[in-house]
């Protein structure tokens, strides 16, 4: 027995024109279009940004879920999950860590080229959870500067989702100075990264 | 078809082959648990094993437990076992001092018993003889305390990101 | 080892490769590490190492009241969480000696058949990717939200569900929740024989998992093996047949077997166990409907002193504000005594082994985790198969890693 299909007969007026992304600021004229060059970088990095799963636990599975077509992540430019951490721009860590593990977060942290941001997504990759145990890191941010927490025991999607297009806020309007700066060179510093 | 197997006749069939050596029987909701001298229990298994009446074959569970307050036999080793063509359980328990924790490992018999010896090893510091590759399983190996003995508390003591007084812990 | 290559003294080629796999890599689904030694392709030896997330249940569990170990089987087997609810619940409800009604049974047969669905589903497709069939796995991922939605009606949340309470439900099902259930019914059987298609004839599928990583039933049954690897060995080794609970002994239904308890195998009968698992669906919301009435109304069993009463009830009733008191500080009489109890989860046996000694916290609870037993039979499936096949034997098992490091 075929699957029923249903078909979106119902037309819906577009209640904004869509726009193809927010064009930054800039002086326009006659074939050509003049910007800040860090504006331009900003829109391209927050528009493909490589996520990289690093699932241990719960989260994963709603991971799965915003993978899958129905959330499907892919529609914020980031169509390609990368398992490679030297290809990847965003650490998605999601899930318990315990402290055996910890090691492994922070050398998959270290594989990362710069500049990349790091999503802590759930209770217990931001603060341990309900697990305040001798054997579960009270939170990765122990051993990784940590960009945007999501909240929840597993979040749901649409909360990954908020999340990740918080951390496109950041990438977007980041200096591209950021990383150079002492401000940046001390935190790496605090958690012994040179 | 002979005559299912009840407790009773476990009972008598383990009695016969061991009389006093077994101790403490009794039935906490209908499963029938005893136990025996550590130093027993490779014998009473292999025999629960062999029996061609009794044929518990498949180990369910392997757990130790702390009862700090038992002076001389700390630890309890259970274990659950299971008779699939009879399809009943029984719970055989041995107890062990906690200064020398030293127990035959029941991991040739039972292919299952291997991993959760180690876990018992690692939870408890159950010591099993013959082991093939008794070391922690769950924790991290430079680990020098038994985590799940009643004397040490749920949470880290060296952590420092959580003020005890926010928690209302003081 | 080859032993026809001699290499000189010194050399620095090896004749095996050392290769670590995970525990952060793709192919392994959840945080295991497996070092494996190679002979070329062809795997010689496998050493796994586990305990990468290890939470300390059992400690928690020491103190805590029974109704707040609840949210901690939630996370064991986090793919069919309401499974591991109900499985506690039914534990507490023997030690304490509490008879659910009948109504409460089926609803929870509901519960837990979908749950074994979701697993399944995540499963099988999980296979289908590690053999290169991304498709099923999108296709499906789709469908199941239709289950997680039924959760979302019964309990507010889709993953780690804590649905229920010791003695029943928190609330009755909804009417937007039978009506999902029932859109669930329409709707599966086609999607399930879709996502068959895919897979159960596919060339590629049957050349990548008929053979692989097989196990007999003996030594199937001497590592421990229960559930759905057990039952694709040849043992029709079932909980809910062998130790009937919530009702389960008023339904008619089979458990399928396999006979080489290979890949294939393991997936084969995941898949039949999804077709059963929804004629039970059916079957029980059958059951469910002939109660009319007041009947219909149930949705817990009457113990006061163990069931936390409605929010709205403590507010308003003295009755009610008392029993949540008690039960809230822990004023409760407790039995001392211990329990095993047991229930199909996902993936096999989960049992409870539950000690009290009249405290309000279990003296010592220990979770017997299927995967944890059998996952050290993986060294002995992958030997002598080739390294991709590992991949699949690994997916094949169903390996949960919260339910593994517990």
């Amino acid at each position: 027995m075929p699957r029923p299909v249903q078909y979106n007969i119902h037309n819906k007026p577009l209640e904004i024109p869509i726009a193809v992304g927010d064009a930054p600021d800039g002086y326009t004229g006659v074939g050509f279009f003049a910007s800040k060059l860090s504006d331009v970088v900003g829109l391209a990095r927050k528009n493909s940004i490589w996520p990289l799963p690093f699932a241990t636990s719960c989260c994963g599975i709603e991971f799965m879920a915003l993978m899958g077509s129905h959330y499907d992540l892919a529609r914020f430019g980031s169509e390609r999950v990368s398992f490679s951490p030297r290809q990847c721009d965003l650490l998605m860590v999601m899930g318990t860590i315990a402290k055996k593990m910890a090691p492994i977060v922070k050398q998959v942290y270290l594989q990362m080229a710069e500049p990349r941001w790091v999503l802590a997504m759930g209770a217990c990759a931001s603060s341990g959870g309900i697990f305040d145990t001798y054997s579960v890191l009270q939170g990765i941010d122990q051993v990784i500067p940590v960009d945007v927490y999501v909240p929840g025991c597993p979040p749901r999607p649409e909360a990954v989702l908020d999340g990740f297009m918080k951390i496109q806020e950041l990438v977007g309007k980041e200096d591209l100075r950021r990383r150079d700066s002492d401000r940046y060179k001390d935190l790496m510093k605090s958690y012994g990264i040179q | 078809m002979n005559m299912a197997l009840t407790n009773e006749i476990i009972k008598t069939r383990l009695a016969d082959k061991f009389g006093d050596e077994l101790k403490g029987w009794e039935e906490p909701y209908g499963l029938l648990t005893f136990f025996s001298d550590k130093n027993l229990n490779l014998k009473v298994l292999q025999f629960l094993y062999d029996d061609p009446e009794l044929k518990f074959r498949f180990m369910t569970d392997l757990c130790a437990v702390h009862y700090p307050l038992n002076a001389g036999a700390e630890l309890a080793v259970v274990y659950h076992l299971h008779n699939l063509v009879d399809n009943i359980r029984i719970r055989y328990k041995i107890f062990t001092d906690i200064n020398k924790p030293d127990v035959f490992s029941a991991s040739a018999l039972y292919s299952a018993a291997n991993w959760m010896e180690r876990e018992t090893y690692d939870f408890y510091g159950v010591n099993f003889i013959g082991h093939p590759n008794l070391k922690r399983i769950l924790n991290v190996d430079e680990m020098d305390y038994f985590p799940l003995r009643k004397e040490y508390p749920l949470e880290d003591q060296m952590r420092t990101d959580k003020d005890d007084e926010m928690f209302g812990r003081t | 080892m080859s032993e026809h290559v001699t290499l000189p003294e010194g050399s620095l080629e090896k004749q095996t490769t050392t290769l670590n796999l995970g525990p952060t890599h793709p192919a392994t689904h959840g945080v295991f590490q497996n070092i494996i030694e190679l002979d070329g392709e062809r795997i010689v030896g496998a050493d796994q190492t586990v305990g990468y997330i290890h939470r300390a249940f059992e400690k928690i569990a020491e103190f805590r009241p029974l109704y707040q170990i609840t949210p901690l089987t939630d996370r064991l087997n986090y793919c069919s969480s309401p499974i591991n609810n109900m499985g506690w619940h039914i534990t507490c409800e023997r030690l304490l000696g509490v008879k659910t009604p009948k109504r409460v049974d089926y609803l929870r047969i509901i519960v837990m058949e979908l749950a074994r669905i979701s697993d399944h589903l995540i499963c099988n497709s999980i296979v289908g990717v590690d053999s290169g069939a991304y498709t099923g796995f999108l296709y499906v991922m789709q469908y199941r939200e239709l289950i997680y939605e039924i959760y979302e009606e019964v309990c507010g949340s889709r993953l780690t569900t804590n649905i229920g309470r010791i003695g029943g439900f928190e609330r009755n099902f909804t009417d937007v929740a039978f009506q999902k259930l029932e859109k669930f019914i329409k709707e599966w059987p086609a999607v399930l024989e879709e996502f068959n298609n895919l897979f159960v004839r596919n060339r590629i599928f049957m050349d990548r998992t008929i053979g692989v990583g097989p196990i007999s039933a003996e030594r199937a049954l001497n590592y421990g093996f229960t559930g759905p690897n057990l039952r694709a060995a040849g043992v029709d080794y079932d909980v809910r047949v062998h130790t009937p609970y919530s009702s389960y002994e008023d339904f008619d239904f089979t458990i399928p077997i396999g006979n080489t308890g290979d890949c294939s195998d393991r997936f084969l009968v995941r898949d039949q166990e999804m077709w059963q698992s929804l004629h039970l669906i059916k079957e029980a919301y059958k059951k469910v409907q002939e109660f009319k009435g007041s009947e219909a109304d149930v949705f817990h069993a009457d113990v006061p002193a163990y069931y936390l009463p409605d929010k709205k009830d403590v507010y308003t009733k003295m009755e009610a504000l008392i029993y949540h008191f008690k039960i809230i500080m822990g004023e409760i009489e407790m039995p001392s005594g211990e329990i095993y109890s047991a229930v199909e989860g996902a993936n096999g046996e989960l049992g409870f082994y539950l000690i009290t000694n009249g405290g309000r916290a279990p003296y010592r609870l220990h979770f017997r985790r299927p995967c944890f037993i059998y996952y050290q039979a993986y060294s002995e499936l992958t030997k002598g198969g080739m390294l991709s096949d590992a991949i699949i034997t690994m997916s094949s098992l169903n390996l949960i890693a919260g339910e593994l490091d517990a």
